[in-house]
């Protein structure tokens, strides 16, 4: 089946077969590895990507299901050379060790920071609850999402004036 | 993990993929979120030739309140179930177990239609769609059928769709007078999958006795049942620490427990006498 997909706002179109996972389109049809695969049986969240706006584990569609969808990977979070704050965070607060676990940490933070801008670290520690690090270095991945709580929204103040 | 190949076809309405059902002759699945079905079919447990993709049809994923009624669309995705001001409102114990469903990226994706259909033994919805008597719409060759809860679940993982029925909507009667609701569970560390689940559907009238107890439970046995004998013993009493204790310690009779790695048997129905208590204690509180 011939599918159109956008990721970052690019648009990558093939011929696939039905089968084909997501995850396996964004790697090698798109070739955007940053998405990573870790377990392929939707829990660990390595492989979670953004699929209009929602975060999906990408291992557990098949990418005929997102033709026609727009995606964000963590190739897409960086804008003119300029890291997302969450991926300065992730950075400053040591939030990964071997950073295999890392994109689909950001890009469930991402979604969790759309819904909820000011969440306690209970809440954190639940919405990454798909999300399996095996490093565990869950506290600075925790403190990495706190300071970019902190991070966007001062950027939206100062976006909006106050 | 690669899935056995297979037709993929996308419905524009659920009449046209009851009609695609038919013509492959129970060969066929319906897949919407495709959260139960597609892990099922990366282990090769499932092997559909065809899929029918109705996760695009839209207006499917509404959750509104209709005079006495509150009807969810089979495609409303356990992220709005849990976040619905009307379920929150009328059936706080439905919001509670979609809360508790997976994962953040699970409940973006997983729908209530396809969750009840495929009938999991531990999954969170069918405790409280059978404390609540909720009615399963659905469509079929011959039309729309109304399925009362007692009847829709069957058994491990069988329910009382024909071979081309589709979920279309699952109605929960608003409850009247004072009444509160909740749904608790113990889940299993990584998969979150319900171990044990209880919900409970608790009126209370003027004097503070329990005018309507019900009572669901899910991942016990092969499939959610009431917990009838626990419900008698509540009806009509005032609810007293000593009341529930006793009452809810019938909460499992006559169930055969499911037994695996993670509870024995004689664990799971512990584990429901406790929880049909708290869930009964929290419901109350509610109310």
């Amino acid at each position: 089946m011939h599918v159109k997909i956008n990721i970052n706002g690019k648009l990558y179109e093939k011929d696939v077969e039905p089968r084909l996972l997501l995850a396996h389109f964004i790697r090698d049809v798109a070739g955007l590895t940053g998405t990573h695969i870790g377990c392929e049986t939707s829990i660990c969240g390595a492989c979670t990507v953004l699929s209009n706006g929602l975060a999906v584990k990408s291992c557990t569609m098949f990418a005929v299901q997102a033709d026609g969808a727009d995606l964000v990977t963590i190739e897409g979070m960086a804008k003119d050379g300029q890291l997302h704050p969450l991926q300065e965070s992730f950075w400053e607060e040591h939030g990964l060790q071997c950073g295999y676990c890392t994109p689909g940490m950001i890009m469930c933070s991402h979604q969790l920071l759309s819904r909820n801008e000011s969440p306690s670290e209970a809440e954190i520690r639940e919405a990454l609850d798909g999300n399996l690090c095996r490093c565990t270095g869950y506290q600075n991945i925790v403190k990495a999402v706190q300071s970019a709580a902190g991070k966007l929204k001062r950027t939206t103040k100062v976006a909006a004036g106050d | 993990m690669i899935a056995q190949n297979f037709e993929y076809t996308v419905a524009t309405s659920l009449a046209e993929a009851v009609n695609l059902l038919q013509k492959h002759g129970g060969r066929a699945k319906i897949l919407a979120g495709g959260h139960s079905l597609i892990p099922m079919m990366k282990l090769r447990l499932a092997t559909p030739e065809a899929l029918i993709d109705i996760g695009r049809i839209p207006e499917l994923s509404y959750v509104r309140q209709d005079g006495d009624m509150v009807c969810i669309g089979a495609l409303a995705t356990h992220h709005v179930v849990e976040t619905s001001g009307v379920v929150m409102r009328h059936c706080q114990a439905l919001a509670d177990g979609a809360g508790l469903i997976g994962d953040i990226q699970v409940r973006n994706k997983g729908t209530i239609g396809g969750s009840i259909a495929h009938a999991d033994p531990a999954a969170d919805y069918p405790a409280s769609i059978l404390a609540f008597d909720a009615t399963i719409v659905t469509l079929g060759p011959k039309g729309e059928r109304l399925i009362p809860a007692s009847k829709f679940f069957v058994d491990m993982l069988t329910t009382a769709l024909e071979a081309n029925e589709i979920v279309r909507e699952i109605q929960i009667p608003v409850q009247s007078g004072k009444t509160g609701s909740a749904y608790l569970k113990m889940a299993q560390k990584a998969s979150g999958f319900a171990i044990c689940g209880a919900a409970a559907v608790v009126e209370l009238d003027g004097s503070g006795a329990m005018a309507k107890v019900a009572i669901g439970i899910t991942g016990v046995g092969n499939r959610a049942f009431r917990a009838t004998e626990a419900e008698k013993a509540l009806k009509g009493q005032k609810p007293t620490t000593d009341l529930l204790k006793r009452a809810c310690e019938k909460a499992s009779s006559g169930v055969i427990a499911l037994e695996d790695i993670h509870a024995s048997a004689d664990y799971r129905l512990d584990l429901a006498r406790i929880f049909a208590r708290r869930a009964v204690e929290a419901a109350i509180e509610r109310a």
